[in-house]
């Protein structure tokens, strides 16, 4: 048995985008366990409620994240909608519905782009980079945001997308998705890729939902979990389907988010196909929520839950945000132990950290 | 748009780990541990699901109180009860990873925590200069 | 640009940001906007960087972190504050956990306002950043050149 040494990873690491410290007690060349510590983007935005009112404080929730901004917004409409018993619009949940899959799309290029990155594979980055543009350009036209979109209002959505818009959208990602479907068979042929994820971080069926796993990362280990089934928004009506890959290991929670592009391609087309007409929003509201709900969406990363609790004023006496990478702390913690110092960077980025998210 | 199943119970805290067990053994997942302050006291929520049945139980402490861990039979709500600690200043016994007060680092400690209801005239200063921010 | 002669590398640090800001900084090195054109390379070397790109406010927790990557850099550096967060503390002014502006740490030259910054203000705040770089070699020069006299 080697001598253990406590090597730290991060904050500022060239591979992450943002900061997360591990403290990584290495045995050789081998981890023995991992500790995560956190707080590097820690802001403290859940107690912003006492100073915005919650029809303002939607602004701050698209801002808890940059990439899953706009799921975080729907989320935190729906919450404060539920408590109030809103009845939002069809066309409202629709439209909503089509840039939760844009927003995913956009997310899921990013990731496998860095993803890329962190294997060494550049070109790789680049192609999934360059696909994603077209993404961001389709969100720009609807909403005037490529990354941050402020559409979703409590009630609805600040401003029609028109019926023509859409149609153009749709067409659009038609065209793209034959680079997009070529970029998912990279990832599940290539060698370079294969050789760096197949068998690496194994966590079962068993194991990831005793952990609470979520998102990709959860159905990357065969468990079909993902908070669309529940039919919100407009995704009962879609004919909605979970991707899963059996394996378990860091290749298989990449195919999940390479095949869940063509997944979130097929939704928009039928949302678009299926658009109902009428007003997007409920109008003027009269009072500020008073009671407490809890909702829950499906982020690019995963099931995200949100807890609003009101008095009946216009500030909300609580909001608070449990984020998938939160969730997802304690399986990387486990994916970790066993692995080589070397393979750190690849099996820290399959559960697609976002430390914006998780600190809040 | 479906509406999504979620139920809310009140316990007690000394049931809080036998409920737990029953949750598990029911073959649930814990989904989140969250807190809210309410003027003097705290509710804590534990929201276990199966097959998208969302339940949430409910426990209400006080400043002092010790919380018992739900580790034996969630081994990951580690990194839920020491969020609590940090962000709300509650003691949780017997957690499966003790971070003791290191998973957030904070300007002010424990800035979740109900303020004491005497010291309102205080004056406001929240955190240190940037100067005097130890190195 | 014609007056530009060196290839400036840059470093990019996420202060407390909402990743909104980030990805678009990495957007930019990406085949549409491209700024390696311009003979900019990302690094994660602070040694190796001219130009300092911070995104988000600064919290109590990265501080020194911040302090410390920019002392590292070697003289002339120049500060690009990307997106509103850096610049001022943006929606976040008001948390508990922020300070408010990277200027609050160390000095900014250019700044970068929007939320979330569109690549093309990023990239005309790095050409600006080029021109300040510029200044500051050759007061570097003529400072160093009088000490030697």
């Amino acid at each position: 048995m080697g001598r253990q040494i406590v090597v730290p990873f991060g904050p500022q690491h060239p591979v992450l985008p943002e900061p997360i410290h591990l403290d990584l007690v290495l045995e050789d060349e081998v981890v023995v366990e991992a500790v995560p510590s956190i707080g590097y983007i820690h802001r403290g935005l859940e107690k912003l409620v006492e100073k915005r009112e919650y029809t303002d404080y939607i602004r701050i929730a698209e801002r808890i994240c940059g990439i899953c901004s706009f799921t975080h917004s729907v989320n935190y409409a729906e919450s404060v909608e539920k408590v109030m018993g809103l009845e939002v619009p069809a066309r409202a949940h629709y439209i909503r519905t089509i840039l939760m899959e844009y927003s995913r799309m956009h997310s899921h290029m990013l990731w496998l782009g860095l993803t890329a990155d962190a294997m060494g594979f550049e070109n790789l980055f680049m192609n999934s980079w360059r696909i994603r543009e077209a993404i961001l350009d389709d969100m720009e036209m609807a909403t005037g945001g490529r990354v941050i979109q402020g559409l979703c209002t409590v009630g609805g959505i600040r401003k029609d997308v028109p019926d023509e818009m859409l149609g153009q959208m749709s067409d659009h990602l038609k065209e793209i998705t034959p680079q997009m479907e070529e970029l998912c068979k990279i990832f599940s042929h290539d060698t370079s890729v294969r050789h760096r994820m197949r068998g690496l971080g194994v966590l079962t069926k068993e194991e990831m939902w005793e952990l609470g796993g979520v998102g990709p990362t959860a159905r990357g280990s065969n468990l079909p979990l993902d908070a669309r089934c529940t039919g919100y928004s407009a995704y009962d009506e879609l004919g909605f389907k979970p991707v899963v890959e059996k394996e378990g290991d860091c290749l298989a929670r990449c195919i999940v988010r390479a095949r869940e592009l063509m997944a979130a391609a097929d939704l928009v087309h039928a949302a678009v196909k299926k658009m109902p007409d009428g007003p997007v929003d409920v109008g003027k509201i009269k009072g500020g929520p008073d009671g407490e709900a809890f909702f829950f969406t499906e982020q690019p990363r995963g099931e995200v839950l949100h807890y609003v609790k009101g008095n009946g004023s216009k500030y909300l006496v609580r909001h608070r945000v449990r984020t998938p990478t939160f969730a997802n702390i304690p399986p990387l913690v486990k994916m970790l132990a066993g692995v080589d110092l070397a393979d750190v960077p690849v099996v820290v980025l399959t559960i697609d950290p976002c430390i914006g998210c998780m600190e809040r | 748009m479906k509406d999504q199943n979620t139920t809310m119970r009140g316990i007690a805290v000394s049931d809080l780990v036998k409920e737990t067990g029953a949750f598990k053994a029911k073959g649930c997942r814990l989904v989140q541990i969250g807190c809210t302050g309410i003027g003097d006291a705290y509710e804590i929520n534990y929201t276990f699901d199966k097959d998208y049945v969302f339940e949430t139980v409910r426990i209400t402490v006080h400043d002092g109180d010790v919380i018992p861990s739900i580790a034996e039979h969630y081994w990951a709500s580690f990194i839920y009860e020491n969020e609590i600690h940090d962000l709300y200043g509650l003691t949780v016994e017997g957690m499966s990873i003790d971070f003791g007060g290191h998973l957030f680092h904070t300007a002010i400690e424990n800035p979740f925590k109900n303020p004491p209801e005497v010291t309102k005239v205080e004056k406001e200063t929240p955190a240190p200069g940037p100067e005097e921010g130890d190195a | 640009m014609a007056n530009i002669t060196k290839s400036p590398w840059i470093i990019h640090y996420d202060g407390s940001s909402c990743n909104g800001c980030d990805i678009e900084v990495l957007a930019c090195l990406t085949p549409l906007y491209d700024i390696e054109r311009f003979g900019i390379i990302n690094t994660g070397n602070p040694k190796h960087a001219d130009i300092f790109l911070i995104t988000g406010g600064i919290n109590y927790q990265n501080v020194d972190i911040v302090k410390n990557t920019y002392e590292q850099m070697v003289d002339p550096k120049v500060v690009v504050a990307v997106g509103i967060c850096a610049t001022s503390g943006g929606v976040f002014r008001e948390c508990y956990n922020i300070m408010g502006g990277v200027n609050e740490v160390i000095p900014v030259d250019v700044y970068v306002p929007g939320c979330a910054v569109r690549p093309e203000a990023i990239i005309d705040g790095v050409v600006q950043a080029l021109g300040i770089l510029e200044e500051k070699r050759a007061q570097l020069e003529k400072e160093q050149g009088g000490a030697k006299k």
